[in-house]
């Protein structure tokens, strides 16, 4: 289990790095979005791994922590509420420049 | 319990949703309601620092939950601190931008609310994810912020900025994900209880994770290699944004502080910091040298002064606290004022707007440029303003030492290169005025005076922190001492639990 998570939470953020280094918006955002998926499965398993139990039960043994999964919960809502609004803003300005390039940011000084 | 603390977060966001409601029945009623929750927050702010100038650190469990498992936030004298300047400057941003920065897009003064609101938060969060909770707050609403309007370029600048805080709002979490596994808590007095028995392997996991912290609080405070992106961003928006920005670096260096003093005092960030502050000092001294626009030149300001607040952080000592807490009052007023100047000046020069070049002769109010004049002095930290006592004081907390040599010669060449940059702008916009025979520009007329009691209210700040020095600063010392105090912070938090706290 821990290694099927932690070579799905290393692709993802390969994938996701990749992606964010391309010169285009569209790619960016993208990556950006695999490496908040990455991080929610890193937050997930930073409480330790439990298979096959229920948090928050009155049942003795092991039993997931519950916090991580909240955390997690939280971190989706901020990710996807961060994300969509970045997309609103790329859209603005690919409606501004016609293109999503990002090779000739030259506004600086004027 | 004292439900005072929740007042800093309640104000700003009941001010929002009145803001938003009020919207409907036009600008005027969304601006007054914007105002009253800005100006309330300043009486709140200094109840609130009475409260923390007794001394005690207080908790407030929020919903009755006892740490370490419920949601605390937590006054200290830092925080207090800090809760009355960004009082102060969001008073002045706020009166400044009622002149017409607010009627350029929708929703201004909601977005200024939940701004604020995030910023009080981040202060005052007593656990390490409300504390990411709080940033993200304030950083959708300066996303927002920073593309409001309709110049060009604005909206690009803002995507920059929110790539990269996506960026960093990853790592965070990544680091809070390391915290948690190696400590099993986020609460702050918590981790700062069991930073010290941690199990040998849990070790690289909690320093992989306090370093990614740092970075990441780096970032927002736009310290050395990951400060690139506050000029082009600062220098695009209004200047009451922009003003307001300026304590957003400074929320950066304040979480930065809040960790190195209670989670990781063993972990060497200070040689790291001062390090970082070096160069950020080269950097924005650099930049304000080549800046040739005002509002360059203040966006590169905030950057010096950011170096500053480093290296008088770096040591983590008492007088180096002290002297970092009194200068991060000071060089966030003075920021701010600058920012506020600028607009002002702009306005003024018609065409010619912020260039700092020969333009029409200046025929703005003769308090312009006594005040451009009040705010370089503040800015470059010459005597008599605050800014100057502060240097000396953190020059005084280098002490010896193999670093004293370097920390010496960069602050004061920082201060020269900026009083020299600051020098040529006002010679260039009021003095040489005029002479390359430029049109001479009609002045905009459409100011209400409220913009200048925001930028006077700012200036008044700055000097009346000049006046008071000496009550201000013991003050300051005050801060730094409960700062470095981790087990009366512990206690205070965790000894809610039985009710003997709060």
């Amino acid at each position: 289990m821990e290694l099927l998570l932690a070579v799905a939470i290393g692709t993802l953020v390969a994938a996701g790095v990749y992606l964010a280094l391309r010169p285009r918006l569209f790619s960016v955002l993208l990556g950006i979005t695999l490496l908040s998926y990455a991080v929610n499965l890193f937050l997930l398993a930073a409480g330790g791994l439990q298979v096959d139990a229920a948090p928050l039960t009155d049942r003795p043994g092991p039993y997931p922590d519950p916090l991580p999964q909240a955390l997690v919960l939280t971190a989706i809502v901020i990710s996807f509420g961060m994300t969509a609004l970045v997309i609103v803003l790329a859209l603005r300005v690919v409606h501004e420049r016609g293109h999503d390039r990002l090779e000739d940011a030259g506004e600086g000084e004027e | 319990m004292n439900h005072l603390l929740l007042l800093p977060i309640l104000v700003p966001l009941a001010g929002a949703l009145a803001a938003l409601v009020g919207e409907r029945a036009g600008p005027r009623l969304e601006r007054t309601v914007g105002a009253i929750a800005t100006l309330a927050l300043l009486p709140v702010a200094a109840v609130l620092f009475g409260v923390a100038a007794e001394g005690r650190v207080i908790a407030y469990a929020v919903g009755g939950w006892p740490a370490p498992f419920g949601i605390v936030l937590v006054l200290d004298r830092f925080a207090a601190w800090m809760l009355l300047v960004t009082a102060v400057v969001a008073a002045g941003a706020l009166l400044s931008a009622v002149d017409r920065s607010d009627e350029s897009g929708r929703h201004f003064h909601v977005l200024f609310q939940f701004q604020l609101m995030g910023i009080h938060g981040a202060f005052l969060a007593g656990d390490l994810f409300n504390l990411f909770v709080f940033f993200e707050v304030l950083l959708i609403a300066s996303y927002a912020l920073l593309c409001h309007g309709t110049r060009p370029g604005r909206t690009m600048a803002a995507v920059r900025v929110a790539v990269l805080n996506l960026l960093g709002s990853a790592l965070f979490l990544v680091a809070v994900g390391c915290l948690y596994s190696a400590a099993g808590t986020l609460n702050l007095a918590d981790l700062a209880q069991r930073a010290a028995g941690l199990p040998a392997d849990r070790g690289g996991l909690w320093q992989a994770g306090a370093w990614l912290l740092v970075v990441v609080f780096a970032l927002k405070a736009a310290a050395l290699p990951l400060g690139f992106w506050l000029p082009g961003a600062y220098a695009t928006v209004d200047g009451a944004v922009a003003a307001l920005f300026s304590v957003l670096t400074k929320v950066g260096v304040a979480a930065l502080v809040r960790c190195g003093t209670l989670l990781f005092p063993d972990l060497g960030i200070g040689p790291v910091a001062w390090a970082a502050a070096l160069g950020t000092l080269a950097v924005g001294a650099t930049g304000m040298l080549a800046a040739r626009r005002m509002s360059r030149l203040a966006a590169h300001a905030v950057i010096v002064s950011v170096g500053v607040l480093l290296v008088a952080v770096a040591p983590f000592t008492r007088e180096s606290l002290a002297a970092a807490t009194f200068y991060l009052a000071h060089g966030t007023l003075a920021t701010a004022a600058f920012f506020l100047v600028t607009t002002r000046i702009a306005a003024a020069r018609g065409a010619a707007g912020d260039r700092l070049e020969a333009g029409p002769a200046f025929r703005g109010p003769v308090a312009l440029p006594l005040a451009f004049l009040c705010v370089a002095v503040a800015v470059a930290g010459l005597p008599p303003l605050g800014g100057f006592l502060a240097k000396a004081a953190i020059l005084d907390a280098a002490g010896g030492g193999s670093r004293a040599g370097a920390t010496f010669a960069a602050v004061l060449a920082s201060s020269l290169l900026a009083t020299y940059a600051l020098a040529r702008a006002g010679s260039n916009v009021f003095w040489k005025a005029g002479q390359d025979g430029g049109e001479v520009a009609p002045l905009r007329q459409r100011e209400s005076s409220l913009a200048s009691v925001g930028m006077a209210l700012l200036l008044a700040a700055v000097l009346l922190l000049a006046a008071l020095a000496g009550p201000v600063y013991r003050q300051a010392e005050e801060v730094a001492a409960q700062l470095l105090d981790r087990e009366g912070y512990v206690e205070a938090v965790l000894g809610a639990r039985t009710g003997t706290g709060g």
